[in-house]
């Protein structure tokens, strides 16, 4: 059970202060979860909170590699618009 | 005859769509602070609109993250209300900040004022900012620091903040109406919660109006800066204006919305457009007669270094600060001499305007419609800098009550632009259209090249003011005018607009 981050991070450092497992850290080229450490924040908060704060849709996958925040979602972006 | 310059000049009463004591100039608009701010103010590069010819401020980029979402940002660049859109900084950590401010303050006197405004937001990255400034407040006293924010994070930190060298913070507010902020804001992160729609914008609202009050509570000052998006806060800035200056902020900054479909935000691509000059310019007026605004924001790049739109970033890059070995105290000597000699500077340029001012006063004015006249400067006051190496024109308008200063309009230097910029238009294309609604360009030298498309556009170019006083020049060329007798041509038209 765990999320990761992908290339489409930016490295914005928002996740990692808010991690209550210490999982995720700053790497090149873009921050990682450890995934040994990463507990989905169970127990600690109702909503993973690296996923809830990453500016960046398509970022951060669940443990099947779907996106917790698929496009649009964030920015309220038409899909047509994001696709042009 | 021969008119007063408004700027510096509070005694001249404010015509046209102005009401006293907060239009005009910025040192007009302080003559109804106290002595304590208008200290203050005097040689702040972003407050005072004469200063800022001759200090500069800088950004370091040490909080890459952000607690919200702006419809207008794109959070693969850097923060759009601290800087264009587009611009991508390199994040610096607190030690590598410190070092180049130190640096650029050792090597550009004139740099007097450190902000900390993102990549992010800074209060987003409370732990990276503070560092920088409990850093500067020992190592660098005389830097003075400020902060830019979106407000959320602010009530929690204003304690923290007010321990540090904090001469000022920017809250950007665009809106009090949550249902206005919720077609601004998609999200916020929030007490571990992402929170969106109206719900969202409230807390926002709630948090930005608290930080002001208990800074200004605190006696910190605040300026408001408000991105003006046509269709969806223009006519509501008035009121945020009415607000934010009845809690204490003692300036307002609109700027306008930059929203190009390249820069891939929500308004670039659902073809939300920015306002037009003469819009922004019609709020800054309206707003203008109930607070105090400031024209002079070149809404620069956050990473930006040096003076008046110039950028000497290229010099502070990180392995060239880590070369450099600063001796902070000695150049903190030669900076207090600088500013010492740009002082001196200061004030015998008001009194030599006071003095102008008293021979010309009693002499009657015979109206005049308004002119608009570009100038092409690099800093000081004068006109110094060639039309095709501007990157960006100061505007000022000149009437038959004087000179006052409107803002900035940012362009391509012409004779960097190349042959097309975009969408086939050249950079001369992109400064005539910036230029739009002036009547002259003043600058040092033109070229023959752009002097046709210039006249054809309505714009007369003039090279014959170099190194002259902006206001002065301007003041000559408006009484140029009158006597070719081009001031009532236009008059009604003129008119009409008012
Ligand atoms: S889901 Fe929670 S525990 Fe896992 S990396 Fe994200 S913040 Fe850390
Ligand atoms: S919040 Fe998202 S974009 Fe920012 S560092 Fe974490 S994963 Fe990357």
């Amino acid at each position: 059970m765990a999320l990761e981050i992908i290339e489409s991070c930016v490295n914005c450092y928002a996740c990692e202060p808010l991690c209550p497992s210490k999982a995720i850290y700053e790497a090149k080229p873009h921050f990682l979860i450890d995934p040994d450490k990463c507990t989905e924040c169970a127990g600690d908060f109702e909503d993973p909170q690296c996923a809830t704060i990453c500016p960046i849709e398509g970022a951060i996958l669940d443990e099947n590699g779907v996106e917790l925040n698929p496009p649009g979602s964030l920015t309220g972006i038409p899909l047509e618009k994001l696709a042009a | 005859m021969e008119l007063p310059v408004l700027n510096n000049t509070a005694s001249e009463a404010p015509k046209g769509g102005c009401s006293a004591g907060s239009c005009g100039s910025t040192d007009d608009q302080m003559s109804h602070l106290p002595d304590s701010i208008r200290d203050k103010v005097k040689n702040h590069p972003c407050y005072s609109e004469e200063a800022h010819h001759y200090f500069a401020r800088m950004h370091v980029a040490v909080a890459p993250a952000c607690n919200i979402q702006c419809h207008y940002c794109n959070r693969k660049y850097d923060c759009s209300n601290e800087s264009r859109p587009g611009v991508v900084s390199e994040v610096l950590n607190p030690q590598q900040a410190v070092k180049k401010v130190m640096a650029v303050a050792a090597t550009i006197p004139q740099m007097t004022v450190l902000g900390i405004a993102g990549p992010g937001d800074a209060l987003a990255n409370p732990e990276r900012t503070f560092e920088t400034f409990r850093a500067l407040s020992e190592q660098a006293p005389d830097i003075k620091l400020c902060v830019s924010t979106n407000g959320l994070a602010l009530p929690e930190n204003v304690e923290e903040m007010c321990k540090y060298n904090i001469d000022h913070v920017t809250i950007t507010i665009n809106c009090v109406d949550p249902d206005v902020g919720a077609k601004i804001y998609p999200w916020i992160f929030w007490k571990n919660k992402r929170l969106k729609g109206r719900e969202a914008a409230a807390i926002l609202i709630e948090q930005q109006q608290k930080g002001l009050e208990m800074l200004v509570a605190k006696g910190v000052l605040v300026k408001v800066n408000s991105v003006m998006i046509p269709g969806v806060n223009d006519k509501h800035l008035e009121e945020v204006s009415k607000i934010v200056k009845a809690k204490g902020a003692f300036l307002h900054n609109v700027m306008p919305l930059i929203s190009e479909e390249e820069h891939g935000t929500f308004y670039g691509l659902t073809g939300q457009r920015g306002p037009t000059n003469e819009e922004l310019q019609e709020l800054q007026d309206a707003c203008a007669g109930d607070m105090n605004m400031m024209r002079h924001c070149r809404q620069c790049r956050a990473d930006a270094v040096g003076l008046l739109g110039e950028d000497r970033g290229a010099e502070f890059t990180l392995d060239k600060i880590e070369a450099m070995d600063i001796d902070y105290e000695a150049a903190m000597k030669m900076r207090a001499e600088v500013h010492a000699a740009i002082n001196e500077e200061l004030e015998s340029k008001h009194a030599a305007k006071e003095s102008k001012l008293v021979s010309i006063q009693g002499l009657k004015k015979e109206a005049t419609r308004p002119v608009l006249m570009a100038v092409a400067t690099k800093g000081g006051g004068v006109i110094n800098e060639h039309f095709g190496h501007a990157s960006e024109f100061l505007i000022y308008e000149a009437s038959s009550d004087g000179v006052r200063f409107i803002g900035h309009r940012k362009t391509i230097p012409y004779c960097e632009g190349g042959d097309t910029c975009g969408d086939g238009e050249s950079a001369l294309d992109v400064t005539i259209r910036e230029l739009s609604g002036c009547e002259v360009v003043l600058c040092s030298k033109v070229g023959y090249e752009p002097w046709g498309p210039l006249e054809a556009a309505g714009i007369q170019p003039n090279g014959e003011h170099a190194m002259e006083a902006i206001e002065d020049a301007v003041l000559a060329v408006y009484e140029e005018m009158r006597a070719a007798g081009k001031l009532e041509a236009k008059a009604d038209a003129a008119q009409k607009a008012a």
